[in-house]
């Protein structure tokens, strides 16, 4: 029934609009959270991955899906949250990192900080307010497990960063 | 024991500790010595209960008992839990809350990153998520270890004095049951043994450069892999499940 309506495409591209509750400017696609869309006779299952195990918007996104999908008729959704692969900040599209800038968090730099980092000990995190790479850490967790403090020497601004995973 | 009730009681294990260190640095949650270390400790819980909640699920899913990851946290009692004693210990002060997560985050490092490497898929991906956010809470014991330490006098007693209060309950957390011995054969488990050695450098290495010194005494507490528990557990649980108890079909 669902395949002769819907096709995976459309699927995608209604979930697209949904936002990620915390950083509203950015969709939950984007972010790379939405990983796949399954259509079957049974329904619509999608799988989506959580950005921290704790996210406490996951709940929140799961709702989302599901309204954003009935309200445009599509029947039977499942939403199946999966663990692996595990989810890394460079799966996020650069539009997405654009326009986190421009909301005022400094997007995350590569993932390739698998290692033990020293503490305090980073690279240089660009402010998302002038740009300057004079910024300090104030604290690695901030207001959001994602994210870390930081302060601009600069400006004089405190901003947000999103911690690379 | 078999295969199946080996990963419903390692998984339980992991889900445990995760659980109990979770809600211990919760109960945190506005009383940081600073706003910024009230905001450090409080993510730290979220991670480790959102890592909770990934490996009761996972526990309760190899069970088969139609039970959810909820009925495992909230409807045991203190002799079905498996967490490490380490976990349940209340926090004297900032310093015992420092030094159990400068012990505990090191041995949960290597223990992820070896468990990546796991034959269960669930247990490979739930560490793969894992490695990722013990590194940042590694970096945040290491570093205020090293304040504490090279901090005034006083600090510097406080934390000396908090490792070695914590000490004794470090052998635990390389203890090994019928569940390890089946798991490690599969190649499920890591033999834990094996990364006693590299925890203990980390542990060694943060401690001298915080001019502190590595406690010496060889007497180790025993008992969680038996679910036998300090008296601080009861607590912990009578708080936790106390809706669950009172209200039991109660949903968020
Ligand atoms: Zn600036």
């Amino acid at each position: 029934m669902v395949t002769k309506k819907f096709t995976r495409e459309d699927i995608f591209k209604l979930l697209s609009f949904i936002p990620d509750p915390e950083i509203p400017v950015v969709s939950i696609k984007e972010m790379g959270m939405l990983r796949d869309v399954i259509l079957s006779d049974e329904g619509c299952e999608v799988i989506i991955t959580p950005t921290y195990t704790g996210c406490p918007a996951m709940g929140m996104i799961e709702d989302d899906i599901k309204r954003t999908l009935s309200e445009n008729g599509v029947p039977s959704v499942k939403v199946k949250l999966v663990y692996a692969p595990a989810w890394t900040t460079d799966w996020m599209s650069l539009e997405a990192k654009d326009k986190m800038r421009k909301y005022g968090i400094a997007p995350p730099m590569s993932s390739a900080c698998t290692k033990l980092t020293a503490y305090g000990k980073h690279e240089f995190i660009k402010c998302p307010h002038c740009n300057s790479t004079n910024t300090e850490l104030i604290s690695m967790f901030g207001s959001t497990a994602c994210k870390a403090l930081y302060k601009c020497e600069h400006c004089k601004e405190p901003f947000e960063y999103f911690k690379c995973h | 024991m078999n295969k199946q009730k080996a990963i419903f009681n390692y998984a339980l294990r992991l889900g445990d500790n995760s659980l109990v260190l979770g809600h211990r640095l919760a109960e945190l949650c506005s009383k940081g010595p600073i706003l910024e270390e009230d905001l450090a400790l409080t993510n730290m819980a979220l991670d480790h209960i959102g890592r909770a909640q990934a490996f009761l699920g996972y526990a309760a899913q190899v069970e088969g008992k139609n039970k959810t990851a909820d009925d495992l946290a909230y409807k045991r009692a203190e002799r079905s839990f498996y967490n490490n004693l380490i976990m349940e210990l209340p926090d004297k002060d900032f310093a015992a809350t420092i030094a159990r997560q400068l012990l505990v985050s090191s041995f949960e490092y290597f223990l992820y990153t070896e468990l990546m490497k796991s034959k269960d898929e669930t247990i490979a991906a739930i560490s793969a998520k894992a490695v990722k956010e013990v590194r940042y809470h590694l970096a945040h014991s290491s570093d205020w270890t090293c304040r504490l330490g090279e901090g005034t006098a006083v600090s510097h007693e406080k934390m000396q004095n908090a490792l070695n209060d914590l000490w004794m309950f470090t052998g635990e957390l390389f203890e090994m049951n019928d569940a390890d011995a089946i798991l490690i054969k599969e190649g499920i488990a890591i033999d834990l043994n094996s990364i006693k050695q590299q925890w203990l450098e980390h542990v060694n290495g943060v401690i001298l450069e915080a001019t502190l010194t590595l406690p010496s005494s060889d007497f180790m507490q025993t008992g969680s892999r038996k679910g036998i528990h300090t008296e601080y557990l009861g607590h912990i649980l009578s708080e936790m499940q106390y809706l669950q108890r009172a209200y039991p079909t109660a949903q968020w």
